[in-house]
């Protein structure tokens, strides 16, 4: 039972972690239909802004962690918001009205261009980072194994229901979130509507771009390391979440997010290490081949 | 909107340039990329020692990389038909080029296939050069083998590599286990490999094509993790070695073979040389290449492969005119599973160890970056991405490092500026009524 509440806990940080970056890969998908098969280097691009941002707040002279926390949080959303509005407009834009599979194909190289741009200029190394938020409590303890919940954690999952409380009113209230509905509706209504689509869109790819900085960020200080293949990996396993969840639809892309955390934690802590990723590809063929609308999204017809 | 504003502009025979928007337009641009380089180019981490970053400055390089963005977005704007090049009139000089090349195909493909067979015997013919030329021709091979699945059919394949390496290991499991020869074992790292596109393509091929990339995808992780975790089987990381080379006609490549068998060299009276074997192998996988090719080139004008181009078109209209598409689809999935099982067999037989590094992600992206760059459904077009890709970082160790940047960027580039290929034959084989004026876009 304690064990079973220790994977759950782990299991719960790593899901906050990949809800944050399956709501990138959800919102576009509702909107333009696409899969952003880039976004995974935008997380890993976050967690290296975050790493860099660390490192010169430290030489600065800035060392009180709630501080650097938070200048490191606001710094890694903006860098990495520049790269998510840049991939769009270089990659994606000029496609939009090509045929079906050239945005899915450009996604790929810019992926590929992407990973090698940060290995050439950042190395190949894996880059450490010192544990900056340390220590933890006890939640409780049975049989002789105490179930840990350590700060970090605790940090990790308020800040993703704080972010997606605040993502959601975003959506519901605001203009621009109002703007971003009806594209999703249908987007030739919205633009005869007076909706600038195109900014909409990229405002999409912006903030798809700032959560996926926040889980780098999370990454980088949860596992304390970071290298420049991170983002296939879990953006595959973000992708998975999404699609889990349903895609296109919001709270769907944190559910599927909780579910493959818990679903990988619970693997690796029942079955074997080895093959936890083979479990998420596993769920992810299962999802699409018995429920491709996901747990909580709607029936897609193809139009003729 | 860049495109239609450039179209415009043609047509009102070029206003004189008006420079403020221009400037001020370049101008955001390079800001966009001092903020893009700032933190990933501007500032370097590396270690100093004991698991610690430091960090460095090269603001110079976001100088640079601003101006060219700069230079570059200007260039962009007052030439408006480089970027977006569908709107502008006119073949542009490339396109001119594919246009001709697409119409001496059968000369081209003599020539081609002319060269490749007397390559060996050239004066400047080296062993580097052959061995080069072999690893042109796998990916040339996969190219095509690929080629049936995305250029073809439409189904975008990202876990290709799953094939050619159930083929490598069929013939390496079959050679350690059963003792099979290269020749025995060739057609049933083929077959075996269909029968995974087969088992794996079933449940998945229902699938739009987005979703379909994605699974796919997901089952060459799994092969490959797969491989590297069943260590009694296929040696886990270590992989298999030893793997036998193949025969001439049961006549070996040795400097001395055991008691009652004769060695090539020994039959046809030659000296002995290691070259000859190296340049047999080059000749097997050219002969698989061609047979892949020609296969290719016949199944396309069967009804099968008629209907494979079809689908891609409209599978609604294919629906409703009575092709089943699932079917339709495994074929294609099955025949281009089995041409990546054939080279992932020679792959084998030609390395004589393999491991489930060859066999990452990054060999799936390199193939279907040659079919996309080569032009989807163009068989040439592959054989031009293989040697470009191939090549390319033959000429230097800085081409080397920059290879994979490179590959991104211009699959990226050619999505944007011709998102045929370089040399595109998307052409439906049959077409009825006569045809539409050839443009330079789609």
């Amino acid at each position: 039972m304690a064990y079973f509440l220790q994977q759950f806990i782990n299991g719960l940080t790593l899901g906050s972690i990949y809800g944050l970056i399956a709501i990138g890969y959800t919102m576009v998908y509702g909107i333009i239909g696409m899969i952003n098969f880039a976004h995974g280097e935008i997380y890993m691009i976050g967690a290296f802004i975050s790493i860099i941002a660390f490192l010169v707040l430290g030489s600065v002279g800035i060392t009180y962690v709630p501080l650097a926390l938070a200048i490191v949080l606001l710094v890694t959303m903006f860098f990495t918001s520049v790269y998510g509005w840049a991939v769009e407009r270089v990659a994606y834009r000029p496609l939009r009205g090509s045929f079906r599979l050239a945005p899915l194909i450009s996604a790929i190289g810019m992926s590929i261009f992407l990973q090698n741009y940060v290995q050439i200029f950042q190395g190949a190394r894996v880059k450490p980072m010192e544990p900056l938020v340390q220590g933890g409590f006890t939640v409780f303890e049975s049989g002789g194994f105490a179930v840990r919940l350590s700060y970090l954690q605790l940090l990790i999952i308020l800040l993703t229901l704080v972010l997606m409380i605040g993502f959601t009113s975003l959506i519901a209230a605001t203009p621009i979130g109002r703007a971003q509905r009806a594209c999703e509706q249908d987007m030739r209504m919205a633009a005869l509507l007076g909706v600038d689509v195109d900014r909409v869109i990229s405002m999409t790819f912006v903030m798809g771009a700032a959560l996926a900085a926040v889980a780098g960020l999370m990454v980088t200080l949860y596992y304390g390391v970071v290298d420049f293949f991170i983002g296939f990996l879990a953006g595959v396993k973000a992708f998975t979440a999404a699609v889990l969840g349903g895609i296109g639809s919001l709270p769907g892309a944190m559910l599927g997010g909780i579910l493959i955390g818990l679903i990988e934690a619970f693997w690796s802590g029942y079955f074997s290490v080895e093959y936890k990723d083979v479990s998420v590809f596993v769920v992810l063929i299962l999802v699409l081949v018995f429920r491709p609308t996901g747990l909580l999204g709607q029936p897609d017809v193809e139009k003729v | 909107m860049t495109a239609a504003s450039g179209l415009a502009v043609d047509k009102l025979a070029r206003p004189p340039v008006v420079w403020a928007p221009l400037l001020k337009d370049a101008a955001l641009a390079a800001l966009v990329a001092v903020l893009l380089a700032l933190p990933l180019v501007g500032l370097q981490t590396y270690d100093i020692g004991g698991g610690a970053l430091g960090i460095r400055t090269h603001f110079d390089w976001v100088a640079i990389a601003a101006a060219a963005v700069f230079v570059g977005r200007l260039a962009l704007r007052l030439h408006p038909q480089l970027y977006g090049g569908r709107a502008a009139g006119g073949p542009t000089p490339i396109s001119r080029l594919a246009i001709w090349a697409n119409r001496q195909m059968l000369p081209i493909t003599l020539a081609g296939i002319a060269f490749a067979v007397v390559l060996p015997f050239l004066p400047f013919s080296s062993r580097y050069l052959i061995d080069l030329g072999t690893t042109v021709l796998i990916y040339v091979m996969l190219g095509w083998g690929l080629n049936v699945v995305v250029g073809l059919a439409g189904l975008l394949d990202l876990g290709y590599v799953a094939f050619y390496a159930v083929g490598a290991y069929t013939f390496a499991l079959l050679a350690r286990d059963l003792g099979l020869s290269f020749w025995e074992a060739l057609p049933f790292s083929g077959l075996v490999a269909a029968s995974f596109g087969i088992v794996l393509g079933f449940p998945v091929l229902r699938l739009r094509g987005d979703y379909l990339a994605i699974v796919t995808l997901g089952f060459g992780e799994i092969i490959r993790i797969v491989l590297l975790n069943w260590a009694p089987v296929t040696g886990g990381p270590n992989g298999i070695s030893d793997i036998p080379r193949p025969s001439f006609f049961g006549l070996p490549f040795a400097r001395s073979a055991p008691e009652g068998v004769t060695t090539f060299h020994q039959f046809f009276g030659l000296e002995f040389s290691p070259d000859h074997r190296v340049t047999f192998i080059y000749f097997v996988i050219l002969i698989l290449a061609l047979i892949t090719n020609l296969f290719t080139l016949r199944i396309r004008k069967l009804p099968l492969g008629r209907a494979w181009e079809a689908l891609r078109e409209d599978e609604v209209a294919c629906r409703a005119l009575g092709i089943n598409p699932t079917n339709v689809k495994l074929s294609a999935f099955a025949i281009g599973a089995m041409f990546g099982g054939l080279a992932g067999c020679f792959f084998a037989t030609r390395q004589g160890f393999i491991s489930p590094e060859s066999f990452t992600f990054i060999e799936s992206a390199t193939i279907l970056a040659i079919v996309v760059l080569g032009g989807m459904g163009s068989q040439m077009g592959v054989v031009l991405a293989a040697i470009l890709l191939v090549t390319l970082p033959e000429f230097g160790r800085a081409f080397a490092e920059f290879r994979m940047l490179i590959f991104g960027a211009a699959m990226v580039a050619v999505m944007v500026w011709r998102p045929r290929g370089l040399i595109s034959h998307r052409e439906p084989t049959l077409r009825l009524g006569p045809q539409p004026t050839q443009g330079a876009g789609r």
